[in-house]
């Protein structure tokens, strides 16, 4: 018998043949694109739906009108100040990020967990910033089925001849609950975020991946947390700007 | 568990030199700077009248698209990726710009429903 080995048997070597990754990214972080990219489409069905909605729409309550209190200090007159701020702290907080994984890529553990801390504050942060632009929202009355009362409610459109325009109310409930639900799945994203990064930061202090010779898992959640940054960019302009 | 360590090993000398501590700032400031214009379009451009709301609309959506595009091939590395994964990532998103047309278009339908 022939000790040739038949070509069905052989080992595949060549990257489309399953030797190794076609992108030379290790199967974790391929995964992690992947499920990111189908977050993507669930952001954006929300987003479009808001957009769809927002467009067919006669009126709609003024953002610069809705948003324009600082918590503790400014009532009214400051728009976008304080969703300003919430901006600054998750692009710093993704830098941060970013920062960490460049010294895991040094090996440079204790770096690694310094950035990780500051990332992690920064996350807890912008949620603190958040539950306090709810309250604020929710006090004015707004709430998932709810609306403010007219004399509030006022305030929020742009009124003819001293009167709320046609549909306001239909239009101010859409608003409501179109904010608090993907404000809310964002807040969510940037809260299981945190979680997640405080795990990481355990393990790195553990030396789990210093003992695994790579930091590439602070890798794979510095994707997750930028991508949580990236919707808020999106969630910033459709809410606040236009 | 080791072809990961070598990996991380091999991506270290060739593809992650290019994203030293500088550049990183310098994205950050790129960001800063794009939020910093659009706030001066939204605080002070649109209601000073310089700016009408119809045209800074756009601007503001541009201005995002930039945005992104720092965040996901610089902090998300995804430009010093192979190609292949480029694409993977990149192609699908024209399914979202197509549900975008489907329904934009379809909001100005729901406008005279609504009347």
């Amino acid at each position: 018998m022939s000790t040739a080995v038949s070509p069905i048997d052989e080992v595949k070597t060549t990257p489309w043949s399953g030797g190794r990754s076609p992108f030379s990214v290790e199967y974790g972080k391929i995964m992690m694109w992947f499920f990111l990219l189908s977050d993507a489409f669930t952001f954006s069905s929300l987003l479009i739906a808001y957009g769809a909605l927002r467009f067919s729409s006669s009126t709609w309550p003024a953002p610069d009108m809705v948003f324009q209190s600082v918590p503790f200090l400014i009532e009214h007159g400051a728009p976008l100040v304080f969703v300003g701020l919430m901006t600054f702290i998750l692009i710093m907080s993704s830098v941060t990020m970013v920062l960490g994984v460049e010294a895991g890529h040094r090996g440079a553990k204790k770096e690694v967990a310094v950035w990780l801390v500051w990332t992690v504050i920064g996350g807890f942060m912008f949620l603190g910033c958040q539950a306090l632009e709810w309250t604020h929202l929710h006090h004015d009355g707004f709430w998932w089925g709810s609306i403010p009362k007219d004399e509030v409610l006022k305030e929020f459109f742009v009124l003819k001849n001293g009167q709320l325009p046609a549909g306001a109310h239909t239009y101010a409930q859409q608003f409501a609950n179109l904010f608090f639900t993907i404000t809310g799945f964002h807040g969510f994203h940037v809260f299981t975020g945190v979680i997640i990064n405080i795990i990481i930061l355990v393990n790195v202090l553990m030396g789990t991946y210093e003992r695994r010779g790579s930091y590439l898992m602070v890798e794979k959640v510095g994707l997750y947390w930028h991508f949580v940054d990236l919707v808020w960019v999106f969630v910033f302009t459709f809410f606040y700007l236009v | 568990m080791s072809s990961e360590a070598t990996h991380a090993a091999h991506h270290e000398g060739e593809e992650h030199g290019s994203m030293t501590k500088k550049k990183i700032w310098g994205v950050f400031w790129i960001l800063l700077g794009i939020t910093t214009i659009e706030f001066i379009i939204a605080l002070y451009l649109v209601p000073h009248g310089i700016i009408p709301l119809k045209a800074a609309n756009p601007v503001y959506i541009v201005l995002t698209l930039f945005k992104a595009f720092y965040i996901i091939a610089y902090f998300m590395h995804l430009k010093f990726e192979k190609v292949g994964l480029i694409y993977a990532v990149v192609v699908p998103v024209l399914f979202i710009i197509g549900l975008i047309l489907v329904l934009t278009n379809e909001s100005h339908h729901w406008i005279d429903l609504r009347a």
